[in-house]
């Protein structure tokens, strides 16, 4: 079944459908990585978003339950040059074609995947739509296209209910997690350091948090918080903002990424923007600027903390991307907070800033 | 952190020779680090053997000495030289280990200088089997169980305790050198043995096999700073138990998920952290595919084949970051070049796919076991870009040239299903067409997998591609716009559909141009399009968005064509020619694109034309991108045998030839003109007749008399070529021949037996210019490439050299040269001969324009377009000598192919050379064989002497000179008989046949020093020469295999005085 891809500027893809063949209108944003298109399609970051992978063979490992980073896939659409009829991985359980297709998901391969990265990157992430009509209005789908805006999304990916992971071996400290679209690779980087992790839904108040946990008839005190990625614009949180500068007025230990990155940012005062068509991949260097050396680290983003706007006497920039020298990193004044924009939790993408979480355990008072 | 300021001068060594395992990336390597060095402003004092080499020119380094790549004369040119630093990771094996007994000899402490990068503790951790272990065990990585002995019994003992199969890796040797997979005791005893011998330690590995598993490598780099980045990823088709070398390599992985992936990631970047390597590092990963089990197989901590192949998938130039990483630059503070925007602290993202394939000499070794193992075999490797695994290899196996066009053997057409699946067990160059073969018969990839391990998502490919040959027969001529498009966008060569289809090659690209479906080109930029890139490096796809459109100049665009993959008899030295003539081309103002598909070389660097195309070498991908560049004009005399084919192609593209028409280099090929252009000139030349059939053959051989030349013409490196003395070679040799399908005639010749003497030329149209006469110490009878090659000649007289001079004149001017000349002629009862004329570059055009300091690829260049030699300034006719002598000695890989006899003989078999340059000529002599390794025997030394009967008589005065020389002779019967006779004191052997202990004994016994063994005529593997020569190899005992050889070997023993070697800087010639 052919199926076209139709962006907001007027280009035009066509190419065979390979996964839900309804209509579907979302962002289109390009990743660079090579590997882990599960964990990308269920990273609740790409809400409302169409990934276009830029490595054309797609597929190739097939799809298996363990690399899901959340309940389900959270894309709207991927678009592929190649995709694998068969993935072949000792893991393997299902091809990726019929995963799209079990999910909704809707799909399109056969498209000059690096003509398409070039326009994303040269005119910005921009809406598309991709159907498999034959025949359709352009000035119908201009105007789908020029309605759609990636809203509510936290509100959508976020869990229902607070949900409490036992740490991999013993006790050591108990981590509240904020929900905005959490991948599971978080939950588990903090397990294995001996913590017990209690994820929250979005909305939850700040006050609820800082009541601590209930532990039969007392409430203990959580050692740490930290603010999850998430979805979406993160100006449009503003009740959650207001939430998290509480969390930032307690002298609880706090640790930040991706989207909790920005809105603790925006509850400090600083501003954010939208970036021409972000950072999505596995290759991104950034600087620790106090440790002086470069890592790798894994990205997902569309927006970005304006480093202008960042108030010295509340916080530092900590870490900037060494190829455009954007925000990547802030160490707060106030004692035992730092927030960054990459994904030291990874999966996928490079492992090496894992230590952060190490600095984060430290944050809450070394080895108990 | 910036530069180190205390570093000024740098002493740069190259890897020598190229061997097997060790080819033109290092010369690559070699010289982006040594413009990178000048770049910074550092002086480069560079050294290496090998004269064919980029990096031993003037422009590469201030300070060049091609000299033997050991202790003693590296030691002089530190003494002479003075450098601050040495930067030891650039040339290979070699390279590293010289540096590393430099320092251990305290050489290096004792001029103060420095070892740049990677500090020598980590070297010899990361290189020291047992260091490197233990340093694995403490960061938790999982190395393969094993362990380290220094005899044969201690290995058989281990062997035992951990079960067989074992894996034999011996320490410090090229390329696997002497390892090998044991399956019993005999053969682990036969292997280790070997190893033992081999190694530079007396170490060898013994390993547990994990033959099976996935091979998995990684590019990765560290700096001082302590950052660590991958550059590649890259998964070997065949699992491990093939040397990666050898392997078909898939960039990036293509069946690892994100886990498994980045676990294997994570452990390189650990390891080059724990090693504490400065510069680049190879890591190699066994996989096992059933679970997240893995093993590290090893670890280079240098430049390698592999970062070649890295650098050139990626677009990421290895070697250039790891100099100035060396420098004390930090990665962050070094741009991207391709970008221009970002750094080097980055890892490059693809989107497309890479492929692989070695160059395997088997076509060119007959005889030689294809059997693929741990041991390398392979001279040179092609590789392919796409964004298609299948349009990768499809591109892939049409570069290899190898009369293959497509994923399908056509001898193995005829085989039965049965058969085939019983080969699939093998584990050789053609397991790839057999696999293929197998799903084409139906055979299940389940089945194909179990036996061959090879993955199935590789299988799939396979099928996908077989799927495709079968719709396309199943369109019964004009196939569907759909059909097409899809076959094209797997890279299928229009000549392959229109077989499928039983249509015109010219047809089917009419079809497909009616339909719209015509290529357009990619870029490589490092980053996957998310940034902008500077760089026009491109491949081609079928995709809509044509990135090599646009940002044209009002220069007159050159294509110039490269060499392809390197194999014996078409070596680097075709890649120093094209780069210099891209160079030439530039300076003069031309835009240069160049096409070529060989990782390894500087010619595929993305710096060096203006626009870079990796493709293969055959006239419709060239003529897609002469249809994208439409250039003004072409060069194809720079690119070997491989160019020049495609010359005729491009002119009735109408793209014209620059210098020397396609119909001039027909002339020198097509036997009949070129025999009536020699009458007109009239020069003569042996007799001889063309022929096809082993009768006209037969008849022709006793028309002329025996012996004669039997060779293939248009075929490289004299491949095929055997001198035949009576009927029955004839027939053999013309089976052999006709085996593969032959367009051309082959030639039969009247062999005369006399000094050969080559010479280059450049002609105008009207003037010549010969840099220099050269003359080879092997009588007619040895292949050019295998003589060892003199310069100045000795023996030729002035009068013979007016001939020479006269006849290349006049030769040149009857066939249109415009340009290069290279012409053997053979002086033979005081009469110049023509042998043969190749209107193009040669492989000692590099050698002479360094001895003689005339550029001649330069000169040849702008003659091309039109200017006079007579304006150039290195005048007309022969160039005036030089004051140094310069021999140009062949080396060989046979340590690495089992079954190849060493006998030299019309056909080439060496894979590289090295110069000795001296004020003397036997002092130039004896550099040379030291750069070739080769040591004449001392006083009390001893040699086996065992010669055919036609050589007895000289024999007698060689073995006389080395007695005198204080050596022990020993000789067969025969030979002891004749030499006895005369005086010369010889201790009689028993032959191969005649109880022990016998010859094959003493040179199993380590007691013999070198052995001349003149092989008898014909191709026969089992005669006692045969097992002696190999017996020499195997048991690394020199051997020498022409009378001539062996009397070069002596001049260099009684006349050349080692004390007295000077190391010569050749810039300053």
């Amino acid at each position: 079944m052919k199926a076209t891809l139709i962006l907001a500027n007027g280009a035009v893809f066509q190419g065979d459908s390979i996964g839900a063949m309804e209509d579907r209108v979302c962002e289109m944003v390009f990743n660079t990585s090579m590997t882990g298109y599960q964990e990308i399609l269920t990273d609740p970051s790409y809400a409302g978003q169409g990934v276009v992978m830029s490595y054309p063979l797609m597929g190739n490992y097939g799809v298996n339950h363990e690399d899901n980073e959340s309940r389900r896939p959270w894309a709207e659409a991927l678009v592929v040059r190649h995709l694998s009829p068969v993935g072949s991985n000792f893991r393997c359980e299902g091809s990726l074609g019929d995963y799209l297709r079990q999910h909704n998901i809707v799909g399109i391969q056969g498209v000059d995947t690096r003509a398409l990265t070039k326009l994303l990157r040269s005119q910005g992430t921009m809406n598309g739509m991709i159907t498999c009509a034959e025949h359709f209005h352009v000035r119908e789908v201009m105007d789908k296209l020029a309605q759609y805006r990636v809203s509510g999304t936290v509100e959508r990916v976020t869990r229902r209910e607070p949900q409490v992971y036992a740490p991999d071996g013993d006790l050591n400290y108990r981590v509240a997690l904020m929900d905005y679209g959490v991948k599971q690779n978080m939950v588990e980087c903090l397990r294995k350091r001996g913590c017990e992790v209690t994820v929250f839904p979005a909305h939850t108040p700040a006050a609820e948090l800082l009541r601590g946990e209930r532990v039969g008839d007392r409430c203990v005190p959580y050692d740490g918080v930290m603010l999850s990625n998430g979805p979406g614009d993160p100006a449009d949180n503003v009740d959650i903002i207001r939430e998290v500068r509480s969390l930032y007025e307690s002298s609880l230990p706090l640790f930040a990424v991706c989207l909790g990155h920005q809105l603790l940012a925006l509850a400090t005062g600083a501003k954010t923007h939208k970036m021409t068509f972000g950072h999505r991949g596995g290759n991104h260097p950034v600087k620790d600027l106090e440790a002086g050396r470069c890592f790798i680290t894994s990205q997902n983003h569309g927006y970005v903390v304006d480093g202008d706007s960042v108030d010295p006497a509340v916080a530092q920039v900590s870490h900037v991307n060494v190829n455009d020298g954007t925000v990547e990193g802030l160490k707060y004044s106030r004692p035992n907070c730092f927030t960054v924009q990459f994904h030291p939790e990874a999966s996928p993408g490079p492992e090496d800033t894992e230590y952060l979480f190490d600095r984060f355990i430290a944050s809450m008072g070394g080895e108990q | 952190m910036p530069k180190d300021p205390n570093i000024k001068k740098v002493l740069v060594l190259g890897s020598g020779p190229i061997v097997i395992g060790q080819a033109a990336e290092f010369d690559y390597a070699g010289t982006q680090a040594c413009r990178a060095l000048k770049e910074e402003g550092v002086e480069v004092v560079l050294v290496n053997s090998n004269p064919a080499t980029i990096m031993t020119d003037k422009d590469i380094a201030d300070h060049v000495y091609i000299e033997p790549l050991n202790v003693d004369s590296v030691t002089q040119i530190i003494q002479m030289e003075r450098p601050d630093s040495v930067l030891p990771t650039l040339g290979g094996q070699t390279g590293l280990n010289l540096a590393m007994a430099l320092h251990e000899n305290g050489t290096l402490a004792k001029y103060g200088v420095r070892l740049l990068g990677t500090s020598p503790e980590s070297i010899h951790k990361a290189e020291d089997r047992q260091g490197f272990k233990d340093c694995m065990e403490s960061i938790g990585q999982p190395c393969v169980v094993s362990d380290v002995v220094e005899s044969v019994d201690a290995a058989a003992a281990f062997a035992q305790s951990i079960g067989y199969p074992v894996i034999v890796r011996p320490a410090y040797t090229l390329g696997g050198t002497g390892g090998g997979i044991a399956y019993d005791e005999p053969s682990l005893r036969e292997i280790a043995d070997r190893g033992i011998h081999l190694s530079r330690v007396g170490q060898v590995l013994i390993e547990r096999c994990i033959a099976g598993w996935k091979e998995i490598e990684f590019e990765v780099m560290r700096d001082s700073a302590g950052n660590v980045i991958q550059i590649c990823s890259m998964e070997n088709l065949d699992p491990v138990g093939v040397h990666t070398g050898d392997s078909i390599v898939v960039a990036p992985t293509q069946t690892l998920a994100n886990r498994e992936y980045q676990m294997l990631r994570s452990a390189a970047l650990d390891i080059i952290t724990a090693l504490g390597i400065e510069g680049g590092c190879n890591c190699q990963f066994a996989l096992n595919p059933d679970s997240y089990e893995y093993a590290v197989i090893e670890v280079n901590p240098r430049v390698s084949r592999s970062s070649a192949l890295a650098s050139k998938a990626t677009g990421y130039p290895i070697a250039k970051v790891a100099a100035k990483i060396a420098l004390g630059f930090t990665l962050d503070e070094i741009p991207n070049a391709v970008t221009g925007k970002t750094t080097a602290c980055f890892e490059p993202t693809l989107d497309y796919c890479v492929l692989k394939i070695p160059r395997l000499p088997f076509d060119k070794f007959t005889t030689a076991s294809r059997t693929l193992g741990t041991q390398m075999k392979a001279t040179g490797e092609v590789m392919a870009i796409a964004n298609s695994f299948e349009g990768a290899l499809m591109k892939a196996i049409r570069s290899l040239e190898l009369n293959v066009r497509a994923l399908r053997l056509p001898k193995l057409d005829d085989l039965y299903t049965d058969e085939i699946e019983d080969l699939l067990v093998n584990v050789d160059d053609e397991r790839l067409f057999v696999v293929a073969e197998a799903i084409r018969r139906g055979v299940s990839p389940q089945k194909i997998n179990s036996i061959t391990k090879m993955d199935l998502w590789f299988l799939d490919r396979f099928k996908k591609i077989i799927d495709m040959e079968q719709a396309l027969i199943l369109c019964k001529g004009e196939p569907d716009a759909d059909a097409l498009r899809r076959a094209k966008e797997m890279c299928f060569a229009d000549s392959y559909i229109g077989w499928l289809c039983q249509m015109e090659q010219k047809d089917v690209k009419a079809l497909r141009e009616r339909y719209g479906i015509v290529p357009s080109f990619k870029m490589v930029d490092t980053c996957a399009a998310e940034f902008d890139a500077e760089t026009p490096y491109y491949y081609s796809s079928y995709d809509g968005e044509n990135e090599a459109e646009g940002g044209d100049t009002d220069r007159k665009k050159v294509l110039v064509l490269g060499s392809g993959p390197i194999r014996i008899g078409q070596g680097i030295e075709f890649d120093y020619c094209s780069v210099h003539s891209v160079w030439a081309l530039r300076r003069l103002g031309y835009e240069t694109i160049i096409v070529n598909n060989n990782p390894e070389t500087v010619s595929t660097d993305f710096d060096v034309a203006d626009k870079l195309y990796f493709e293969p070498l055959t006239a419709e991908d060239v003529q897609n991108i002469v249809e994208q560049e439409k250039p003004w004009g072409a060069v194809v005399q720079f690119g070997g045998q491989t160019a020049i084919k495609l010359a005729k192609a491009l002119t009735e593209m109408g793209v014209p030839i620059l210098g020397t028409s396609s119909d001039g280099v027909d002339a020198a090929e097509d036997r009949e003109r070129f025999d009536e252009i020699l009458n007109q000139c009239g020069i003569p030349r042996a007799k001889g007749r063309t022929v096809f059939t082993t009768e006209e053959a037969l008849r022709a051989a006793n028309e002329v008399g025996y012996p004669v030349l039997v060779r293939p013409s248009y075929v490289l490196g004299g491949q095929g070529m055997e001198i035949a003395y009576n009927d029955r070679n004839i027939t053999d040799f013309m089976r052999i021949i006709n085996q593969t399908v032959q367009e051309h005639p082959i030639l039969i010749d009247k062999y005369l037996m006399g000094r050969e003497v080559e010479v280059d030329g450049v002609f105008d149209g009207e003037d010549l210019l010969i840099p220099g006469v050269m003359e080879h110490v092997e009588r007619a009878g040895v292949h050019s490439g295998d003589s060892i090659s003199v310069y100045p000649s000795i023996h030729v007289e002035d009068q013979h050299k007016k001939t020479i001079e006269r006849y290349t004149h006049d030769l040149a001017k009857a066939l249109g040269v415009i340009g290069l000349i290279n012409i053997q002629f053979i002086i033979y009862d005081d009469k110049v001969y023509v042998i043969e004329v190749n209107p193009r570059s040669s492989r000692t055009i590099p050698y002479i324009s360094k001895v003689t300091g005339v550029p001649i690829i330069d000169l040849a260049t702008k003659v091309m377009l039109g200017q006079k030699l007579r304006d150039l300034g290195y005048g007309t006719g022969i160039y005036k000598e030089a004051d140094y002598f310069a021999v140009k000695m062949p080396v060989f890989s046979f340590e690495k192919l089992a079954d190849v006899d060493t006998g030299l003989g019309p056909e080439m078999k060496s894979t590289g050379e090295v110069l000795g340059i001296a004020e003397s000529f036997p002092q130039a002599l004896l550099k040379a064989f030291k750069g070739a390794n080769m040591r004449a025997p001392k006083k009390g030394g001893r040699i086996i002497l065992t010669v055919k009967d036609e050589d007895k008589g000289e024999a007698i005065g060689i073995a006389r000179g080395f007695a005198d020389q204080g050596v022990e002779i020993l000789a067969t019967e025969g030979t002891c008989r004749t030499l006895a006779e005369a005086g010369v004191p010889c201790t009689a052997v028993a032959r191969v046949s005649e109880g022990h202990p016998n010859i094959m004994d003493m040179i199993a016994s380590g007691t013999i020093d070198l052995v001349i063994n003149t092989p008898t005529r014909g191709r026969r593997q089992n005669t006692d020469g045969f097992k002696i020569r190999r017996a020499a190899v195997e048991h690394s005992v020199g051997c020498v295999t022409s009378i001539d050889t062996a009397r070069a070997l002596l001049t260099a023993r009684q006349q050349g005085r080692s004390r007295d070697l000077q190391a010569v800087d050749v810039t300053r010639i």
